[in-house]
């Protein structure tokens, strides 16, 4: 059965080639996008001013905001639907933000397919996360700063989404950063009542929520030398000015190619890709519906947009492309292997966002191909990845925080709806049918198996690095998902598990649906590819080198076998999982700590770096104020030697002045004569 | 008498003030010797007028006068300040403002 559907189901855009559509004036619903942004800004402005008086009634406001963005989303999406595919990208003026002599830069919002999507995914998922979080955050004293710091979060990322320039999503981009920021340090202070955080937790969340913007602005070098490559070469940094430039051959091959490298810089500090990718293990020092909302189902994902967003760039350089999908293949199976070793649940869950996000990058590296599933792709991870980091939050609201899976097991007979949510998250994650993961996943691996024009090694690799990565997806996931639920119990016997409270199991249930039922009901059919042809546009594409109906058996052949060895090694009733981890292989011993990628940042940066800055301080010192304080002694010096006649004796003095005078004298008469 | 003699009584009476000033210890009488220096310059500026026949050099006395007059009065109200505080006139015992080695 699932051989005569493969073909059907990969969701794969339409056959024929459609270029993307013209941006047309926005009308209707559309030109209220900006109700968008401002609603989750002006609550995040009235939590953050209200201070402590808030405290009563900040959550419920924090969560009215993205759900009130949400509603003002989906009118749009309505309206999108009903009108003609001509008409569907919408462009909005909001007016001139900089203006200075002939340059004239501005401000406005592209709401199409591409945008609405992610604003929708952006409200739906954040608004869930929101109410989620009320109940997460309620022992906390600072739950109405929490919230705050969430709208702003999504006020920026929805900036960052509708923007019709580069310049105006960097400000969404530097917003998202700061939200970022600002959530994983969250508890960064001591606190002794309500949700108790220790000094030392404190100082490690400030840390890692340094090490995370640290690596995002290396990530934002990128961004901005793109930028200034575009406005020095096209003299605007619009997505429809840099269109035409790019479409009118501007540029030439090798410009266009760094301006696409450096955006690939950009998008790989923001979704923590090779090699800037060690910031997001530690970002799960944040509070968990951060994690959910910021690190698995939206920020992270930005990269992947930027890609996609940048389409016209890429499509003009293979190579940078090629570099886009070597970085995504290598993420994706660094991901993969750190998953598979990682006991805490939610440093798993990061390697293994880190990792779908890598699909996500290879298939926004196919170019034309791959944008639209990449975002198929991205859309339904947004569903699974939240869910299942819900699912993670509440199984440490059952176990006290603690976060070591060596200590959970047999969790899912105490707290059933927190099982069977995480259960769907997993199915669909592993790309089990009919889950979302087969329809968002198997398309990726299918056209990683697509031999482009004069490409000869590529599919191969592509493809075998995808099909092995969903080998190892299902392991890591399935050994997450046993160890956490299934096997013997390994929690310390005053621990008392319990189901999370309704307003918590509530969005659970809503984002399991979504990963039960999102693929079918987007991906069958390239339903969400045909809806993004507008912005993507579409391409003919070649078959595989492989049949499609080959790769599909072999995903999932090798799924069913994957879980089946984590049920071995994890769950069945003889194996015994150690409650601390035993010694391991070098591999396993090697991811455990993040393939060593914190050691070999240290050796290549930051140890060279410190050294660098000490030596430029000492320069600095012996150098340049060296230099002031020989001036400085030297002016001490003569000041010595003019003091010495100052005796004190008036006479002393006056012979002097008589002396001199004599002199002055004699020399006059000298040189007259 | 030529008038080369009035200069050079004004060059004595000069080098004679300069000289009190330079060894008397005594401020009234190095005040002293700074007057006759004065007077020795008008001396010379008045001959000077003379020899060139016009009045600046005259006039240039009188000022000379206007300022010595001030200075006197000046001069002997320091010198009896200094004398009330420290009960002595003698010029080499005001020395405190001079290169202090090691201020404290």
């Amino acid at each position: 059965m699932i051989t005569t559907l493969s073909a059907v189901l990969t969701g794969l855009p339409a056959a024929e080639a459609v270029e993307p559509v013209a941006a047309v004036a926005a009308t209707g619903a559309a030109s209220a996008a900006w109700l968008l942004i401002l609603l989750p800004l002006l609550s995040a402005a009235v939590l953050l001013l209200a201070g402590r008086r808030a405290d009563g009634w900040g959550h419920l406001l924090g969560v009215a905001a993205p759900a009130a963005s949400f509603l003002v989303g989906a009118i749009i999406a309505v309206q999108m639907l009903t009108s003609p595919v001509t008409e569907r990208v919408q462009h909005l003026d909001l007016g001139s933000w900089i203006t200075a002599g002939t340059f004239d830069l501005r401000v406005g919002l592209l709401a199409d397919p591409l945008s609405v999507t992610f604003v929708l995914l952006i409200t739906f998922v954040g608004s869930l996360i929101h109410v989620y979080s009320v109940a997460y955050m309620a022992e906390d004293v600072n739950r109405r700063r929490f919230f705050a710091y969430l709208n702003l979060f999504i006020a920026a990322m929805l900036l960052l989404v509708l923007a019709d320039s580069y310049l105006l999503l960097f400000f969404g981009w530097e917003g998202v950063g700061l939200a970022s920021y600002l959530l994983i340090g969250f508890w960064n202070h001591e606190v002794r009542q309500g949700h108790k955080v220790s000094g030392d937790q404190a100082l490690d969340n400030s840390v890692a929520a340094k090490k995370a913007f640290v690596a995002n602005r290396v990530g934002d070098l990128g961004m901005i030398v793109a930028m200034g490559l575009l406005f020095a070469h096209l003299g605007t940094v619009s997505f429809a000015g840099v269109n035409e430039g790019v479409a009118s051959g501007a540029l030439s091959t090798g410009m266009i190619t760094a301006i696409g490298l450096m955006l690939l810089l950009a998008a790989v500090g923001k979704s923590a890709q090779f090699p800037l990718q060690s910031w997001l293990g530690d970002a799960m020092a944040g509070p968990t519906p951060v994690s959910a909302l910021i690190h698995a189902a939206t920020m992270v994902t930005a990269g992947v947009y930027l890609i996609v967003r940048s389409q016209p760039i890429f499509d003009a350089t293979g190579d940078a492309r090629l570099v886009v999908a070597v970085v995504g293949a290598i993420t994706l199976l660094f991901g993969a292997i750190v998953g598979c070793a990682k006991d805490d649940i939610k440093k798993a869950l990061a390697a293994s966002t880190m990792s779908q996000i890598g699909y996500m990058m290879l298939a926004a590296g196919l170019g034309p191909l791959g944008y639209a599933i990449a975002i198929l792709h991205l859309v339904g991870h947004g569903f699974f990845k939240a869910g299942m980091f819900l699912g993670a939050g509440s199984v440490m609201h059952a176990m006290r925080d603690e976060v070591d899976m060596r200590k959970f097991g047999a969790l899912g007979r105490k707290m059933p709806l927190t099982y069977y949510t995480f259960m769907a998250g997993w199915l669909a994650i592993i790309g089990m049918w009919p889950f979302t993961g087969f329809f968002t996943k198997d398309p990726i691996i299918e056209t990683a198996f697509i031999a482009q024009e004069g490409q000869t090694w590529q599919p191969w690799v592509f493809g075998s690095v995808a099909l092995f990565g969903a080998a190892l997806t299902a392991f890591y996931m399935s050994r997450l998902f046993f160890m956490t639920f299934e096997g013997k119990r390994r929690w310390e016997p005053d621990v008392e598990p319990h189901e999370s409270p309704r307003l918590m199991t509530w969005p659970m249930l809503v984002l399991a649906l979504g990963s039960v039922g999102f693929g079918v009901a987007f991906g069958w059919k390239g339903r969400l590819a045909d809806w993004l042809v507008p912005v993507t546009g579409s391409v003919e594409h070649p078959a595989p080198v492989l049949p499609p109906a080959l790769i599909t058996w072999s995903v999932l052949i090798l799924v069913l076998i994957a879980v089946g060895l984590a049920w071995q090694r994890y769950a069945a009733s003889a194996t015994v999982v150690p409650r601390t981890a035993p010694k391991a292989s070098a591999l396993t011993e090697a991811a455990r700590d993040d393939l060593y990628q914190d050691k070999v940042n240290n050796g290549l940066l930051v140890i060279p770096g410190t050294y660098a800055t000490r030596a430029l301080v000492y320069a600095d010192s012996a150098v340049v104020d060296g230099t002031v304080r020989a001036v400085a002694r030297g002016t001490v010096a003569v000041g010595d030697l003019a003091r010495r006649p100052q005796t004190g004796f008036v006479r002393q003095y006056a012979a002097m002045m008589a002396i001199g005078l004599v002199a002055l004298v004699i020399i006059v008469l000298a040189v007259q004569s | 008498m030529s008038l080369m003699s009035y200069v050079v009584l004004a060059a004595v009476l000069f080098a004679v003030g300069t000289t009190t000033v330079l060894v008397r210890r005594n401020a009234i009488i190095a005040f002293m010797g700074i007057e006759l220096m004065l007077n020795a310059t008008n001396l010379a500026l008045v001959t000077f007028a003379r020899m060139h026949g016009n009045l600046s050099g005259q006039v240039l006395a009188f000022f000379v006068m206007v300022v010595a007059a001030a200075e006197v009065v000046v001069g002997l109200a320091i010198i009896v300040a200094i004398f009330r505080a420290r009960r002595s006139v003698s010029v080499d015992d005001v020395n405190l403002l001079k290169d202090v080695r090691d201020p404290a």
